[in-house]
């Protein structure tokens, strides 16, 4: 069984900076981390591979430093990576992004299931995953948070959509993209961390996918649709009235405007 | 004459019931029509029984109603997008808008991708360009730090729009329009096979009009009584920040923020809540808000109208007795 992982490099959402008067992220403000929702989705087939054996390929789409990431999935289980990069991807949409993650996916050549987070905290479109799946014309199964089996033929799984919980079952080959509730990522242990630096990482460009890949289909080129603005909205600021003392005078001040709002209503 | 025209409402339903977001979409979509001068139409997939007629009254000036009793009362994503993208390939809408429902957010991305189409996820705002008439997505992205205006290069134009964002089109029972029924299209060897649903509790906290919140702030899962109770005496439900719902104090329909539900209430009462902007994300929005935390510089009381400074185990108990004293 061949499992793939598609993740991407983020930056670290906490320490990000956004300049208001430019309207532009500062990507360089911050580090770069796996995009959270990956590592569930990395810790899902890894969970797979112990349980029945498995491959598990990480595949990311970035500029040649993404490679870190690659190697950190590794050391939390992988058992390779492939780095899709090249200047002709920069610039790609969600149609073009897909389109390129699915190339790099059929040129490994045979696999069962793709997993996915649900969004990038970055992008947090949740649309890639999807898109993939139509380029691949393979199923897809979205916000899964549980698994109750998977083999070679299908994966049964329990998914929270359509104001509703169900079990869906899916012929494979597939791609499922899971949410924050499906596990608890595991952190690598220190030897793997160290082994996983000396792995090599294999950068695929035009050239080695140009078998499945157009170059009119990737990158700006491929992309159907144009940021035209970055806005960057001021934190949400309001008034404040703080109460730091005499509880009871706080809450009669507080009753008065729950009446005057009507939200209790008073005969 | 333009080959794509007017602005396509995908309407989303459940055992027949449909769900409000689409209401939401029309209201928008009549706006942009008028704009541009075209029609606002439906495509709605389901059962023969649902009204259509209600739509129309929404300000569709034409539905059309993909009729099928039985594949359309699953989920099934691949059986949806097929009969979706039969429509659109057939009526070519300028514009294609789908709620950013978790359905939504599931069936318009491959309906996008088998089109070769844009599709601009959960936006915000729409607006039609002046200039070239061209529609303006705007969406928040990097985790709502930002606002993206975006447009698509490709016709049609499709995106999917947040629910409870826009004001539901108004009812007018003397408005009129065309229903088309159309044949569905069925899937030979879905790949796909929903097995069931597990019904849970049926709790919906986006529509409440009061949520009554609690963080890390809570002890213990007991102490959840005095947050339902004082829920229960404002006639509202109880929200949960993120850390509660992991340690398993309370299930994942409660919770409040990025990775979980967005709701904009009347009032919001954030309960020993020190106010990540992840759990900001799902509240900010709300009417009225009111904080009740022991840490005078939580960020919670930087977005709330009214703080209170104190322990909620206090606090909660005596706001419950003067509510209901008021209410006596």
């Amino acid at each position: 069984m061949r499992i793939i992982v598609l993740m991407k490099q983020v930056p670290d959402m906490e320490k990000v900076k956004f300049d208001r008067e430019k309207g532009v992220i500062d990507r360089k403000s911050a580090g770069t981390e796996i995009n959270p929702f990956d590592l569930n989705a990395l810790e899902a087939a890894v969970q797979i591979k112990e349980t029945r054996g498995a491959e598990v390929v990480a595949v990311c789409m970035g500029p040649p430093s993404a490679e870190v990431a690659l190697k950190e999935a590794i050391s939390r289980g992988a058992d390779r990576g492939i780095l899709l990069s090249d200047r002709k991807f920069g610039g790609s949409d969600v149609k073009a992004t897909a389109y390129t993650l699915a190339a790099g996916i059929k040129a490994i050549g045979e696999y069962d299931l793709v997993f996915a987070g649900i969004q990038t905290v970055d992008g947090d479109t949740g649309q890639v995953g999807a898109e993939v799946a139509q380029f691949l014309d393979i199923p897809h199964i979205y916000f899964v948070e549980k698994i109750v089996e998977a083999n070679e033929e299908s994966v049964t799984v329990v998914t929270d959509i359509w104001d509703g919980v169900y079990v869906k079952k899916m012929k494979l080959p597939g791609l499922v993209t899971v949410t924050k509730d499906i596990n608890s990522p595991r952190l690598p242990a220190f030897k793997d961390k160290m082994k996983s630096r000396k792995a090599v990482i294999p950068a695929w460009g035009m050239d080695e996918l140009a078998e499945f890949l157009d170059e009119t289909e990737t990158g700006r080129k491929g992309s159907a649709t144009m940021v035209k603005k970055i806005e960057v909205p001021k934190a949400v600021h309001r008034k404040g009235l703080l109460w730091r003392d005499n509880m009871d005078t706080a809450l009669n001040e507080f009753m008065d405007i729950l009446v005057d709002k009507k939200v209790i209503e008073v005969e | 004459m333009k080959n794509y025209s007017g602005v396509m409402v995908f309407v989303e339903q459940k055992n027949k019931e449909i769900h409000r977001v689409s209401y939401e979409l029309l209201g928008k979509a009549r706006e942009l029509a008028d704009q541009i001068n075209e029609e606002v139409v439906c495509c709605l997939c389901g059962p023969s029984e649902i009204d259509a007629n209600e739509l129309i009254y929404r300000g569709a000036d034409k539905v059309f109603h993909v009729q099928d009793e039985e594949i359309f009362g699953n989920p099934e994503v691949m059986t949806y997008v097929e009969n979706i993208v039969k429509i659109i390939e057939e009526k070519k809408p300028e514009i294609c808008l789908f709620g950013a429902t978790s359905f939504g957010r599931s069936i318009a991305p491959r309906v996008a991708a088998t089109l070769k189409c844009g599709l601009t996820a959960d936006c915000t705002g729409l607006a039609i360009d002046e200039e070239d008439m061209k529609l303006v997505q705007i969406r928040p992205a990097f985790s709502e730090n930002i606002l993206a205006h975006i447009k698509s290069q490709y016709l049609p134009q499709m995106a999917t729009v947040r629910y409870k964002e826009f004001d539901e089109a108004k009812r007018d029972e003397s408005k009129t329009g065309e229903i088309i029924n159309f044949s569905s299209v069925k899937i030979k060897n879905n790949p796909i096979e929903v097995l069931e649903e597990i019904t849970e509790e049926v709790f919906n906290i986006t529509d409440a009009r009061v949520v009554v919140s609690a963080g890390k702030g809570l002890k213990s899962p007991e102490d959840f009584k005095m947050i339902e109770e004082l829920a229960a005496v404002l006639g509202g439900v109880v929200g949960s920040s993120r850390p509660l719902v992991e340690d398993g104090f309370i299930s994942k329909a409660h919770q409040v923020g990025y990775s979980g539900n967005r709701v904009k209430p009347n009032l919001y009462i954030a309960c020993g809540i020190s106010g990540a902007p992840q759990h900001q994300a799902g509240m900010k929005e709300a009417d009225m808000i009111l904080a009740i935390n022991s840490d005078p510089s939580a960020p919670i009381f930087n977005i709330a109208d009214y703080g209170i400074v104190g322990d909620i185990y206090e606090i909660v108990p005596q706001m419950i007795e003067k509510i209901k004293n008021k209410k006596a």
